[in-house]
């Protein structure tokens, strides 16, 4: 056996000019970053504040980072798409069928796991703790783990496009097709390792929110009192806890039939691959939720806030979330309804599908009477949370059409289903990854977003999802399946055009994104969040300053009704005075650690030499992550000490900008 | 557990795995070998249901059912300390959404499969 | 379920939900690795699913009723029934923060598990050599997926046990240490729970037919 496994010069792609030449820009403009980064000087204080850090927030914000990066990474494949489905019309595209199958198999990948699954655990893990009026989540070194496990994944799906490929099958390499007997090659290894290596990490994660919410509240912070954005991070965490298990025992079912010569799912000696699609829904179709919910959560929050009011029926809309939460785990074979169950198994995944739809309309009603006789502030925030509502109602519509499973015998694998799920997808999670992003980016910075490009990059990007989207339907309609790399019916080509100019758009509305960012952080001194609370907010992660200090709250806020902020607000407000100055005392917080960047490295090295079957490098991997978390443990000190002046220092001035914008006097500090 | 400090103990809380009712040691090792002898009669019964022909042959695997169950339970009661008390609500409910999700897994598969075999894999079409 | 009358320590806060705020760092810890545990659960609750749905597929190879010994099984339960017990015995020994005792009965843990891996490495190896191994058939690959995830996990918790004593005895039962052994035996004794599962559907109904 060879010192390299199956690694050879023969894997770098030579003759595919495309992805080797997007590798080498991308591996450049890394490479100018680096290189920027350490001229500056500025290594070090990247590795021991961001690197190394096991800060909630800092983790939350490099989770958003990763899926903002990753973003780009997956619409680019998006384009590719779209232009080549605009261009193939009688003819073959510029794209080879083997390139285009990797490029649609990536697509959804990354989509999913490294933008959608990323931002909303980044903005969970920011702003959970916050809401809670908690110093830190329950479990700060095991965050970075997470992290770091997810980034390690993201890396692997990347290095495929430059060593080897990536799977041809579709992003839930269905077999028989994925078995080593029809798919040789590296590229489902790429995939399954890189997700179960990243899988682990979103499971850690899970566990550590939902221990976090359940075991670390502040004082009076009951379950009746928590925030909208934490009940649902609460569902959704408790999902990943549920779900992400199926997810890796399925993939490590195929793994062992790809690398053991198992059979569970091949054609032959009695495997079963429909065994593969039922186990795979019974972790996609909580996916889906576990996305959407805490897109719920933000939108909760967002239009609560510029409402000027509170959130219209909190308890039926603690109790939809819970209740979703339940029943996203009785319909996972409406995925696969066609492959033959019969009528009554059909019939009552059909059913409970329908009834999910139940309290997501309770929901919707509940935001539109948040709205109603409120005072509406028009911000950017706001526009998404209500192209989220019109975008997410159509997209469940259709979604209920899919759930009868005679009309899903037509619908099935065909455009129709890919606008929908685009549909909820784009108009649900990732609006709300935006609006959350634009609504907390002042607590995670200490200023704000631009406005103007803001709501640019909005009407871009919705009226590019439309126009982008609904030929898409049509098509469906029409009969035209998902995954086509050419084809030749005339009636096809007008729509087909008319979405890639629609993702033109999109593409567009992203360069506004990128845009805002740029001019907000260019004229960040104008725009920078005195008061720790841009938006008039009414939980607790607006009472602290903005940034938040290390340490949260200098004292454990005590929390006496639902929206705790607000309530403190209003009492200091007919007080005319802040509350009594506490007693401060030096706070210990958990020390920096590079356990989850090391052990990530490993794990990485790990994931790339079972990939390409380099067995000695294997044991290295496995031995190197166990002693790192073996040094980890040894360690004496897990915490350091911030003295009592810097508390009392702090706050002192935390205390000062809240009388400024509650316009106290000066007296009403002491 | 003489050792935790007060205010943990007015919690309404305990940590699974912890023993909240008995708190000296000669409680603690009663409940252990309570335990691993109710274990070892429900092991000795089911591995004698099998070997032996004791019940009428059809009741056979409900029997071993029921007695799997009833030992898991021992196991949670006696080893991991898991009451229905109402420190341990919290744990219990964890548990009992962990159960509701293997069984929903668990059954919702072994009925999605076996209709799937039943339509698509009839006698003929047994390889 | 707070709101009791007689409870001093609360300071006159009964009234109001979680009063005391976050838990302590115990429960937190122990609470934390007991979602994991339940993660497990599901975990094994697929293979079991795909054991239950593969059992039949033995594409004319061997069945359960064929290969299983239940002498073996008998002996791997007991030793790892006494394994559990022992580890409890550990959990004890450090409430009375007795060093001797707690490394005793841990190294008799260990022992008692490495035997059990050791019959199942037999099973396993002694099934191979007859031709029955996990490429043999879809009901061979599930029994060998879902027996060997279980021993996998014996694997791992005794690599976890081996440096869980060698921390006790290097650092002494420090706070931190007796959270990791408190979580340690939830561990090892959930893994006894999952043997239950798996010798009842496995092994008695397999042997059945």
């Amino acid at each position: 056996m060879s010192f390299t496994g199956k690694l050879g010069w023969d894997s770098i792609p030579f003759h595919e000019p495309l992805p080797l030449v997007s590798a080498g820009v991308i591996g450049l403009v890394l490479l100018g970053v680096f290189i920027w980064v350490w001229r500056r000087g500025h290594l070090p204080y990247i590795w021991s504040e961001w690197i190394t850090s096991v800060d909630h927030k800092r983790i939350g914000v490099m989770y958003c980072l990763l899926a903002g990066v990753m973003l780009l990474r997956g619409f680019s494949d998006a384009l590719l798409m779209r232009s080549q489905q605009a261009i193939a019309y009688g003819n073959e595209g510029y794209l080879p069928p083997d390139h285009y199958d990797q490029i649609f198999s990536a697509h959804g990948t990354i989509m999913i796991f490294f933008v959608a699954m990323p931002f909303m655990i980044g903005l969970m893990n920011f702003v959970v703790p916050l809401q809670l009026g908690v110093r830190d989540v329950a479990f700060p070194t095991l965050n970075s783990v997470s992290f770091w496990l997810t980034a390690s994944g993201a890396l692997l799906i990347n290095m495929s496009l430059v060593i080897g490929e990536f799977a041809k099958t579709g992003w839930l390499v269905y077999p028989p097709l994925s078995e080593l007997r029809f798919s040789p090659g590296v590229g489902v290894d790429y995939y399954l390792w890189a997700l179960q290596i990243s899988g682990m990490g979103t499971l850690l994660s899970g566990v550590n929110l939902v221990t976090t919410i359940l075991k670390m509240r502040a004082p009076g912070m009951g379950y009746s009192r928590m925030p909208m954005f934490t009940w649902t991070s609460l569902a959704s965490n408790l999902l990943i806890v549920a779900a992400f298990p199926v997810l890796t025992a399925v993939l490590g079912m195929l793994i062992l039939d790809r690398y053991l010569g198992f059979h569970f799912f091949t054609p032959e000696a009695g495997g079963n691959q429909m065994m593969f699609v039922n186990l795979i829904w019974a972790w996609g179709h909580p996916e889906v939720y576990i996305l959407i919910l805490p897109a719920f959560g933000v939108f909760s929050e967002i239009i609560s806030t510029f409402s000027s009011k509170p959130l219209f029926g909190y308890r039926s809309m603690v109790i939809a979330t819970m209740v979703i939460c339940i029943l996203s785990f009785m319909v996972w074979l409406h995925h696969f309804f066609t492959m033959g169950a019969g009528a009554d198994v059909n019939g009552f995944f059909g059913i409970t599908t329908m009834i999910i739809a139940v309290p997501t309309g309770v929901k919707v009603f509940n935001w539109l009477f948040t709205m109603y006789g409120g005072r509406i502030r028009y911000t950017s925030m706001m526009l998404w949370s209500i192209g989220f509502i019109v975008t997410f109602v159509i997209g469940g519509m259709t979604g209920v059409m899919l759930a009868v499973p005679p009309a899903d015998f037509v619908l099935h694998n065909s455009l129709f289903l890919v606008a929908h799920f685009h549909n909820v997808i784009i108009g649900g999670v990732l609006f709300g990854a935006f609006a959350g992003f634009t609504f907390w980016f002042p607590k995670m910075f200490g200023f704000t977003l631009d406005e103007t490009w803001g709501k640019r990059a909005f009407w871009l990007w919705i009226s590019g999802f439309y126009v982008a989207f609904m030929p898409l339907y049509v098509l469906g309609l029409m009969g035209m399946t998902r995954r086509m790399q050419h084809y030749d019916v005339p009636g096809w080509h007008p729509w087909l055009l008319v979405a890639g100019v629609g993702a033109l758009l999109i593409a567009a509305g992203i360069a506004c994104q990128v845009m805002m960012l740029y001019v907000s952080i260019k004229t960040r001194k104008d725009r920078i969040d005195e008061s720790g609370d841009p938006w008039d907010g009414r939980t607790l992660e607006w009472i602290t300053t903005s940034p938040p200090p290390a340490f949260n709250f200098a004292v454990l806020p005590d929390v006496k009704g639902e929206e705790a902020y607000w309530g403190i607000k209003a009492k200091a407000r007919e007080n005319r005075a802040l509350s009594d100055r506490p007693d401060y005392e030096p706070i210990e917080m958990p020390r920096n650690s590079p356990t989850g960047i090391v052990a990530a490295f490993f794990a990485t090295a790990m994931g790339f030499a079972l990939i390409w079957h380099i067995w000695w490098l294997v044991i290295l991997g496995f031995f190197g992550a166990w002693g790192t978390f073996i040094v980890f443990a040894w360690r004496d000190k897990a915490e350091y000490e911030i003295p009592v002046e810097e508390v009392e220092r702090l706050d002192q001035a935390r205390r000062r900008s809240k009388a400024t914008l509650l316009d106290l006097p000066e007296e009403a500090l002491s | 557990m003489s050792e935790r400090p007060d205010e943990e103990m007015a919690r309404d809380e305990t940590a699974p795995g912890e023993q909240s009712e008995q708190d000296s040691i000669v409680g603690g090792v009663r409940s252990y070998v309570v335990g691993l002898i109710a274990a070892t009669i429900l092991t000795a019964a089911s591995f004698a249901l099998v070997q032996f022909d004791i019940v009428w042959g059809p009741a056979v695997p409900a029997a071993l059912v029921a007695l799997a169950i009833g030992q898991m339970g021992v196991h949670l009661v006696f080893f991991l300390h898991i009451t229905t008390g109402p420190d341990n609500s919290n744990n219990v409910l964890a548990l009992l959404f962990g159960i509701l999700i293997v069984a929903l897994v668990l059954l919702g598969s072994i009925w999605i499969m076996g209709h799937l075999n039943h339509n698509l894999m009839g006698p003929m079409a047994t390889p | 379920m707070t709101a009791q009358t007689h409870d001093p320590n609360k300071l006159g806060r009964s009234a109001e939900p979680n009063p005391d705020g976050p838990a302590p760092k115990r429960v937190v810890v122990s609470y934390g690795f007991w979602i994991f545990l339940l993660s497990d659960f599901i975990l094994f609750a697929c293979f079991f699913a795909g054991y239950a749905v593969l059992k039949d597929a033995t594409a004319g190879g061997p069945s359960g009723k064929d290969l299983f010994e239940l002498k073996l099984v008998e002996t791997e339960t007991v030793l790892l029934l006494l394994s559990s017990f022992a580890c409890g015995l550990a959990g004890i020994a450090t409430l009375a923060r007795d060093m001797r005792w707690f490394q005793i009965a841990m190294a008799a843990t260990g022992l008692l598990g490495a035997g059990f891996l050791a019959l199942e490495a037999y099973e396993f190896l002694h099934l191979i050599g007859e031709g029955a191994g996990p490429g043999r058939s879809a009901f061979l690959s599930a029994f060998f997926a879902l027996v060997g995830c279980h021993g996998l996990h014996v694997l791992l918790g005794m690599l976890w046990l081996t440096t869980i004593m060698a921390q006790a005895w290097a650092k002494g039962l420090r706070e931190d240490i007796l959270r990791r052994i408190l979580c340690f035996s939830l561990f090892w004794h959930a893994l006894d729970i999952i043997w239950v599962a798996l010798f009842t559907m496995v092994y008695l109904m397999g042997v059945r037919g």
